[in-house]
């Protein structure tokens, strides 16, 4: 049997119930692990209730069954696991499973292995045949939505330069009488940094990927009572929160799960640490950092009613270069400055005036909130997510070439040698856009599920 | 042919027809391998005819000559007899793309050619034009000569080079003629057309050649050989070669000779549209040069001579098809040409082909058994890869008479897998010429290297001898404990050593360091080490260019080798000749027919079949997956 891959089974968003799924060798031992029932014993393919647990922490209230190989859907044990809806239990629980030692489904691999494991016929097979081809035909690319396509273009963009590189140095090896034109090792050196550039930008949208699945990290800054609470409560309350933490473990801070228009927003709300005078202080000036580092967005708010301190001050070097909103607080009471007063210490960042308590800016925090990150309106699918994941990965070693491609250039390495790399670039962006077949299914489907042992 | 009376010429194992470049290297690997063989040509005088440029070798040509001299060929020791000039291009770029090329004299290659046909048992070398080849069923047995003789054999290697239907045209004249003025092969071709071949027309140039004696050399650049002489066969490389070597000459067209050119261009068969052949993209004519790069004020003309015992020089570049009055006006407007006195016009001769995805990679036809073809009838152009066709045709057709696994070398093995594999699976719509950015893994696929790739591989099927064999083992040997030495010789940052590295001109390392990793740096050569290494043994020159390229290279040649294992998996899935396609369900249409068509031998070579998407190639691995288990649990 193979590696143990575990997935969300349902589609993430607000929902009664979810499922997680797993199946390979360790499945049923990775279940017991993180499972206790009442009674402690478990019966094949039955429903059993209780509890998931991160060591003795409860994670959430399930129902679970344990399925024995070959019975079962993809031939392998198996484990279902019944939890609450919404997008954190089934985080939580499949992050568990992939601590405890299984590894992220890829897209459709349940239903492969079913395939591979002679469960399906092959009129059945049709269904995973399809899947796979549907990532590389080219008639499912134009349909793909809008995230996807954009980025087989720029792929394409990319593999275009690298292509025009190979073909410069191919002239000059293979027709080193003719006078034809060669590119020099000034033009190519820029190519090769145009194309990393244009990678590197590609990774930054392979974040927003990432943004999907886990939630746009959001923290929200602030000196005490200037109004964090009131913010995290407003917004909570328009957006219903999915869920809360598990009340009564401790935490410094406190994550909330909120969903603007289809943007999960994690909210990092460094309010939770309550009853202090100076958060920065408080949470370690170096902690603060690190949290602000890790945050996708910052919400930063500042009472326009009073003058400017020493913790406002702190807070406005923290938030240097991040991307920011801010939202000047207090308007129903005297202002001190305004915001083009402001504007002299954040350049270009997004200022928002509100007041909290009267409900004026939390639209428009929102709004702002929206266009930073999308154009239109895109819906959480798994699919994406995995894919992804998979994108990144290659766009990562894509990069790793392109930089020593770049590095053989300086280091006035010889054309052939240097082609080596710069042929692997172009492979690792192929396989993203479905161009060459290469590791992607070799990989999964003959190595990664060990077929013939 | 129901004329001809036909009388009993004698019984072979091979038939080979055509003495050119081709059908010699399958000959004498077919007698060399042990098979009573007949070579037959229309001429004796055309044997091992350069035809076209006098020299070998090239970028990725020069690779093939040695890939089929460490196999056994012929090729590269005929060449060392008879070169003129010798010159190792590409050195500014690494080692993957040197590529060694020399100038030929045209009739000692064909002498001594004609010498080794004639001295070699096994061979019978008969003058003769092949009118019919015979079959029983399916499987061919034998050919049938113009004056009569029947041959009755096991196995056919058609290697007819430009003979097929030969049509010459200079200007607005054409008429029936093989290359160089021998006379065409004009029946075969109706009896392969009988057989339900699809004979297309092909055509390729060649330019004039001129007297010595009416060049000004004085307005040209002269282009000497090398001053060290590096052979091309395995088996010379401890031969001195101190013979004095013959220059060639560059100069340039004029805005003159364009002139000329376009002025005439409507005379030219190729534009006028009477030439339906296809010709080679990367050996244009000079009327090909001037109007499709119209903005380029002149072109290079290269003067090679053709021989010692001749005055007659190659006007290289300047192939062309315009009438013979328009070529002496022409040529008369290049720099130093302006009293060039012509010897032979330059002519475009168009012959036929056919479809080289009829083959299987043995080069052996798909349906009829143990017939093969090899050289420029498969669409080929060039001496280099019509040689290589018949070396692996000519093994392929011993093999498969012996009851012998077939010999098939991929393109992570050899140029010659990869010219194989383009011509049989991608096809060619023009004549195919072999390029070192054909093929994917150079960097492995050197010519320094070809006697270690395949050496070995030449031995087992019987082709090279014991003394080859034990040559190169000895070889890799020598630089398998050359490296181990170099990574146990640690440099100690003394004063002495650190004032050589400073003069061999790389940062002194302050740390010991070990001669392997010196070697490893890009400014540090093997030889420039010898005064660090007081315990150097005296090495050959190829072994001391295998070790510098070896751990110069170890990085990128090691990531060329993930990549070739990646290949390896899809090439090592086999796919059935009898497959029906149509029983796959999720292949595109288009992949079913050309599947069904090609009947490709592995998912490697489907997957380079024009057409079929990676999407297609994974339903394929998934149906075989299926297959295999469905198989094992049966």
């Amino acid at each position: 049997m193979s590696e143990t891959i575990a997935a969300i089974s349902t589609a993430m968003g607000e929902a009664g119930i979810g499922i997680v799924r797993m199946s390979g060798k360790d499945a049923i031992k990775i279940g017991q692990a993180v499972f206790k029932g009442k009674t402690g014993e478990i019966e094949n393919r039955k429903l059993t209730y209780g509890h998931i647990y991160d060591e003795d922490k409860i994670i959430d209230e399930v129902l679970i069954s344990f399925m024995k190989g070959p019975h079962t859907y993809t031939r392998e044990d198996m484990v279902e696991i019944y939890c609450h809806g919404g997008i954190v239990p089934v985080r939580k629980i499949l992050e568990l499973l992939l601590k405890s030692g299984a590894r992220l489904a890829e897209a459709g691999e349940y239903t492969k292995r079913a395939f591979l494991n002679g469960r399906l016929d092959l009129s059945q097979a049709e269904a995973v045949i399809d899947i796979i081809k549907s990532k590389t035909d080219k008639s499912y690319q134009v349909s793909l939505n809008q995230l996807e396509g954009s980025l087989s273009k720029k792929i394409k963009e990319i593999r275009d330069v690298l292509l025009g590189m190979v073909a410069h140095i191919e002239v000059s090896i293979d027709f080193p009488e003719e006078d034809v034109e060669v590119q020099t090792l000034n033009d190519l050196e820029n190519n090769a940094l145009e194309v990393k550039e244009k990678i590197s930008a590609l990774l930054a949208t392979s974040d927003r990927g990432r943004i999907l699945r886990d939630g746009l990290n959001t923290v929200i800054l602030g000196k005490p009572n200037v109004g964090k609470s009131s913010l995290l409560n407003a917004v909570l309350r328009e957006n219903r929160a999915i869920v809360t933490d598990i009340p009564g473990t401790t935490r410094d801070i406190i994550e909330e799960y909120i969903n603007i228009d289809g943007i999960p927003l994690k909210i990092i709300d460094t309010a939770g640490i309550r009853e202090t005078s100076d958060v920065v202080e408080k949470m370690g000036v170096d902690r603060a950092r690190r949290t602000v580092e890790d945050a996708d967005l910052i919400i930063a708010i500042f009472d326009i009613s009073r003058e400017l301190s020493q913790e406002d001050h702190e807070i406005l070097d923290l938030i240097k270069d991040k991307k920011t909103i801010i939202l000047l607080n207090k308007t129903d009471l005297p202002n001190v400055y305004d915001e083009a007063y402001f504007k002299n210490y954040v350049k270009d960042m997004e200022i928002i005036t509100s007041s909290i308590t009267q409900g004026i800016g939390i639209e428009e925090l929102e709004r702002s909130i929206r266009n930073m990150f999308y154009s239109g309106s895109l819906e959480i699918k798994s699919d994406i997510v995995i894919n992804n994941l998979r994108h990144k990965n290659q766009l990562e070693k894509a990069l790793k070439n392109i930089e020593s491609v770049i590095e053989d250039l300086e280091g006035q390495v010889p054309l052939d040698c240097l082609e080596v790399d710069l042929k692997n670039c172009w492979e690792n962006l192929g396989e993203i856009s479905g161009e060459t077949v290469g590791e992607d299914i070799l990989d999964r489907i003959f190595s990664e599920f060990c077929i013939g042992k | 042919m129901n004329n001809i009376k036909s009388y009993n010429g004698g019984t072979y194992d091979i038939v080979v027809i055509g003495a050119g470049h081709a059908g010699i290297e399958a000959a004498l690997a077919s007698a060399r391998m042990g098979m009573n063989t007949l070579i037959l040509t229309i001429s004796l005088d055309a044997i091992a005819a350069l035809s076209c440029n006098p020299n070998i070798g090239g970028t990725g040509k020069g690779h093939l000559v040695r890939e089929i001299d460490a196999l056994g060929g012929e090729m590269a020791i005929n060449i060392d007899k008879s070169f003129i000039q010798s010159r190792m291009l590409n050195t500014s770029k690494g080692p993957a793309v040197h590529s060694l090329r020399v100038q030929a004299d045209k009739k000692k290659y064909h002498t001594e050619m004609k010498k080794v046909l004639e001295d070699e048992p096994n061979l019978v070398l008969r003058q003769g034009e092949v009118v019919e080849i015979l079959f029983n069923g399916d499987e061919v047995a034998g050919v049938l000569s113009r004056t009569g003789a029947v041959y009755k054999s096991k196995a056919v290697i058609v290697a007819s080079g430009t003979y097929l239907r030969g049509r010459v045209y200079i200007g607005e004249i054409n008429y029936e003629s093989g290359p160089d003025g021998m006379s065409p092969s004009l029946m075969l071709s109706q009896n392969l057309m009988d057989k339900g071949f699809n004979l297309r027309r092909m055509k390729t140039g060649t330019p004039a050649r001129v007297h010595k004696d009416s060049i000004d050399y004085f307005l040209m650049e002269e282009q000497p050989g090398d001053e060290e002489i590096i052979p091309f066969s395995f088996l010379n490389m401890d031969k001195e070669f101190t013979q004095d070597q013959v220059p060639c000459y560059l100069t340039y067209t004029t805005e003159a000779t364009h002139d000329i050119i376009r002025k005439n261009i409507s005379r030219s068969p190729m534009y006028a549209g009477d030439i339906e052949g296809v010709g080679p993209r990367y050996c244009p004519s000079i009327e090909d040069k001037v109007i499709r790069f119209a903005d380029k004020d002149r072109h290079q003309v290269f003067i090679e001579p053709e021989g010692l015992d001749t005055k007659e020089m190659y006007v290289q570049g300047c192939s062309s098809t315009l009438p013979e009055e328009v070529q002496i006006e022409m040529y008369k407007k290049i720099i130093g040409l302006e009293n060039v006195r012509f010897m032979r016009s330059a002519y475009a001769i168009e012959y036929d082909s056919i479809d080289p995805t009829i083959l299987k990679r043995t080069l052996e036809h798909k349906e009829f058994k143990n017939l093969f073809f090899a050289g420029q009838i498969n669409g080929s152009s060039g001496y280099e890869e019509a040689a290589s066709q018949g070396l692996i045709a000519g093994i392929n057709a011993v093999q498969n008479i012996k009851g012998k696994d077939p010999f098939i070398l991929d393109r992570s093995e050899a140029y010659i897998g990869v010219l194989i594999d383009d011509l049989v699976t991608k096809g060619t719509d023009e004549p195919y010429r072999m390029m070192t950015s054909r093929a994917e893994y150079r960097l492995t696929l050197r010519q320094d290297n070809a006697d270690l790739r395949l050496t070995e591989k030449g031995y087992h099927i019987g082709l090279v001898s014991e003394e080859r064999y034990r040559k190169t083992l000895e070889k890799k040997e020598a630089i398998q404990k050359e490296l181990e030495r170099l990574k146990k010789v640690v440099i100690g940052p003394s004063p002495e050593n650190l004032e050589i590295m400073e003069k061999i001109g790389t940062t002194p390392s302050k740390s010991p360091i070990s001669l392997y990793e010196l070697i490893r740096r890009p400014e540090v050569h093997y030889d420039d080490t010898s005064l660090l290494d007081e315990n150097r043994g005296h090495l050959k020159r190829e072994v001391r260019l295998q070790v510098e390229t070896q751990i110069k290279y170890e990085g990128y040649i090691s990531k060329q080798m993930i990549q070739i294992d990646q290949f390896k998996k899809l090439e090592n899935k086999s796919l059935s000749l009898d497959q029906d396609y149509n029983d796959i369900r999720g292949l595109s249409n288009e992949a079913k027919q050309k599947l069904n068509k090609f009947k490709p031998d592995s998912v490697g070579q489907a997957s380079r079949i024009s057409g079929i998407s990676p999407a297609d190639i994974n339903v394929l691995l998934i149906y075989l997956e299926q297959k295999r288990r469905s198989a094992k649990d049966a």
